[in-house]
C-alpha cells in the first residue's frame, strides 16, 4: 500500500522547474514599437531631455501663468486642483516679502516684518490650515491645499504692490483710505477665491468650521499689507 | 481493505462506497439522507455562529459609536481626527455655553458630554493672539494719531509674545490643574474625574469671551477697559469655577479653597498682563510697559 502510493505520487517529483522549459520574457509596455501606426514622434513625448531649455522654462511658466487666470476668475474648475505646483506660491511669497521690506523697520528692530517673518507666516499658515481641513475630514490632499492657498495670495500682492504706489504719493488719509478700499477688496477677492476651491471637499455641517481658517490667515495677510509705512 | 485497521478514518466513506456499489439508486437516497440532516445540521450550527458573531459585531459597533476606545497610537494622524469630529453648530453652542455661566450647568457635562475638540481652543486661542496683536498695535496707532514727531511702526515682536502667554495658559495651567486632581483623588476617592483633553477644551472655550473684550480695549477709555475686564474675568472666571467645583467639593476645605482661587487668580493674571503689555494708557504715550508687567506675564507661562 505505502509502495503504490509512492508510486502514485511518484510523477510529482518531476513537476519541478526543469531547464527545458525557457523562463524568459519581455515585460516592457509594448508602446510604440509594435503598432506600425504610432510614428517617432509619441516616443519623444516622453523624454523632455533633447528640447531647448526655452521649451522646458516656458511650459512651466504657461502652467503657472494659466493658474494666476484661475484665480482671478474664480470658477468650479479643477485645474488647480489636479495639476498642482508649488512655483507659484513660492514666486508670489517671495514678491510679497521683498514688497514688505524698505519700511520703517530699517533702523529699529521691532519695526514691519522681516523676510523671514513674511514667508514662515504664510508657509506655516497654509500648512497649519491644511493640516485643520484633513482633519475635519477633507478630501483634498496636502499639497494640493497648499497649492490653492499659496495661489490665492495673489490679490493681496497686487494689493500691496498698488499700496507702494499710492504710497509714493502721500501717506495722508486719502491715501489710508485708497489702501483701505484696495486691500479689503484684494481680502474680500482672496477668501472668496480660495473658498471656491477647498469647500467643496468637505462633509456639509463643517464647511465654517474649515473657511473661519482661511478667512483669519488672508486677514492677517491684509493687516501686514495695511499696516505698511514706508521709510521717510 | 486495510482501512479496517483504522478505526475512526473513512469509515463514513467506506459505508457510502460500499453502498454505491450495491444499488445507485438506493445510495443515492441514503446519501442524501445522510447529508441533509449533515446539510440541517450545519446549518443549524451556522445560525448559533451567526448570532455568536452578532453580539461582536453589535459589540464593535457600540465601540465606534461611543468613540472613546479606539486604540490609535498618539503618534498618528487618527488619534487626533478623533478631536475633530465636531460640526459647526456643536462649536457655536459651546462658545456661547463658555460665555453664560448658569448656576448648576457644569460645561463639561452639559456641552462636552464626554468627547471634547481640539478645534475649538486652539483657533480660539490663535484668534485670541492675533486679535491682542492687531488690538495693541491700533490703540497705538490711534494715541499717537495727532503727534507729527511719532513714526507708526507695527510691531511684529509682540505676536510673538502674546502667542507665547496665551498658549502657555491654555496649555500647561490646564496640565498642572489635572495633575493636582489626579493626586487629590488619589487621595480622596472621588468619584468625579475629568480627562486631560477634557480641562484644555474648557479652558480654551473660556478664553473665548476675551476676543471682542481684546477688540473693545482698542478705544482709549480707561474705564471702558476696566469694565470690558471685569466683566469678561467675572464670566469666564465663574465657567471655570462652577465646571470644577463638583470635581473638588469632597475635599477639604483648604485644599478647595487653594484651588478655586489658583485657577482665578491666573485668570486675572493673564488679562491684567495682556492689558497691561499690549495696551498703554492714554496718558503715558509712547512707552510699551513697565518691565514688572513683563514679569507678571511671565509667571502664568512658567507656572
Amino acid at each position: 500500500m505505502a509502495d503504490e502510493a509512492n508510486r502514485q505520487f511518484a510523477g510529482l517529483s518531476d513537476v519541478s522547474i526543469s531547464e527545458d522549459i525557457p523562463v524568459e520574457g519581455d515585460i516592457s509596455v509594448p508602446m510604440g514599437s509594435s503598432s506600425s501606426n504610432r510614428q517617432r514622434g509619441e516616443e519623444d513625448e516622453f523624454s523632455t531631455l533633447d528640447e531647448p531649455v526655452k521649451e522646458t522654462i516656458l511650459r512651466d511658466l504657461r502652467a503657472v501663468g494659466s493658474k494666476f487666470i484661475h484665480v482671478l476668475y474664480p470658477k468650479r474648475s479643477s485645474v488647480l486642483l489636479r495639476d498642482w505646483d508649488l512655483w507659484g506660491p513660492l514666486l508670489l511669497c517671495v514678491t510679497l516679502a521683498l514688497l514688505l521690506q524698505g519700511g520703517a523697520a530699517d533702523s529699529e528692530d521691532q519695526g514691519g516684518p522681516q523676510f523671514a517673518e513674511v514667508f514662515v507666516i504664510v508657509w506655516f499658515g497654509a500648512i497649519i490650515i491644511t493640516l485643520n481641513s484633513k482633519l475635519l475630514g477633507g478630501t483634498i490632499s496636502f499639497f494640493q491645499s497648499l497649492c490653492v492657498l499659496g495661489y490665492c495670495i495673489m490679490p493681496l500682492t497686487a494689493a500691496m504692490a498698488v499700496c507702494r504706489i499710492v504710497l509714493v504719493g502721500g501717506s495722508g488719509t486719502v491715501s489710508f483710505i485708497v489702501r483701505l478700499v484696495v486691500v479689503t477688496a484684494s481680502f474680500g477677492w482672496s477668501t472668496f477665491a480660495s473658498t471656491a476651491f477647498l469647500a467643496d471637499n468637505q462633509p456639509a455641517g463643517r464647511k465654517s468650521l474649515v473657511v473661519y481658517p482661511v478667512f483669519l490667515f488672508y486677514f492677517v495677510i491684509g493687516w501686514m499689507v495695511l499696516t505698511f509705512s514706508p521709510s521717510q | 481493505m486495510a482501512s479496517t485497521n483504522d478505526p475512526f478514518q473513512f469509515q463514513e466513506f467506506e459505508e457510502a462506497g460500499n453502498l454505491l456499489e450495491a444499488n445507485r439508486d438506493a445510495t443515492t437516497i441514503s446519501i442524501e439522507d445522510d447529508d441533509m440532516p449533515e446539510r440541517q445540521r450545519k446549518a443549524a450550527s451556522f445560525t448559533p455562529d451567526v448570532d455568536d458573531e452578532d453580539p461582536h459585531a453589535s459589540d464593535d459597533k457600540t465601540e465606534l459609536l461611543s468613540g472613546q476606545k479606539t486604540s490609535a497610537p498618539f503618534w498618528t494622524f487618527e488619534y487626533y481626527q478623533r478631536f475633530f469630529d465636531i460640526e459647526t453648530h456643536h462649536v457655536k453652542e459651546r462658545i456661547i455655553g463658555s460665555m453664560l455661566p448658569w448656576p448648576g450647568k457644569n460645561f463639561i457635562h452639559v456641552h462636552l458630554r464626554r468627547s471634547p475638540d481640539l478645534y475649538g481652543p486652539f483657533w480660539i486661542c490663535t484668534t485670541l493672539v492675533f486679535a491682542l496683536a492687531i488690538s495693541g498695535n491700533f490703540s497705538n496707532f490711534l494715541l499717537n494719531l495727532g503727534k507729527p514727531d511719532h513714526k507708526y511702526s507695527p510691531q511684529f515682536g509682540k505676536v510673538t509674545i502674546a502667542a507665547t502667554a496665551i498658549f502657555s495658559y491654555a496649555w500647561f495651567v490646564p496640565l498642572a490643574l489635572w495633575g493636582c486632581l489626579l493626586w487629590r483623588n488619589n487621595k480622596i476617592m472621588n468619584s468625579l474625574s475629568y480627562s486631560f483633553m477634557e480641562i484644555v477644551c474648557v479652558y480654551g472655550y473660556s478664553l473665548a469671551i476675551y476676543i471682542p473684550a481684546v477688540v473693545l480695549w482698542i478705544l482709549p477709555f480707561e474705564w471702558l477697559r476696566w469694565c470690558s475686564i471685569v466683566v469678561a474675568l467675572c464670566l469666564s472666571g465663574s465657567v471655570l469655577v462652577m465646571t470644577f467645583w463638583p470635581a473638588v467639593r469632597e475635599d477639604h476645605p483648604k485644599v478647595i479653597a487653594a484651588i478655586m482661587s489658583a485657577i482665578v487668580l491666573l485668570n486675572v493674571l493673564l488679562a491684567v498682563g495682556c492689558k497691561a503689555y499690549f495696551f498703554s494708557k492714554p496718558e503715558a504715550a509712547l512707552s510699551p510697559a513697565p518691565s514688572a508687567a513683563l514679569e507678571l506675564t511671565k509667571a502664568p507661562s512658567a507656572t
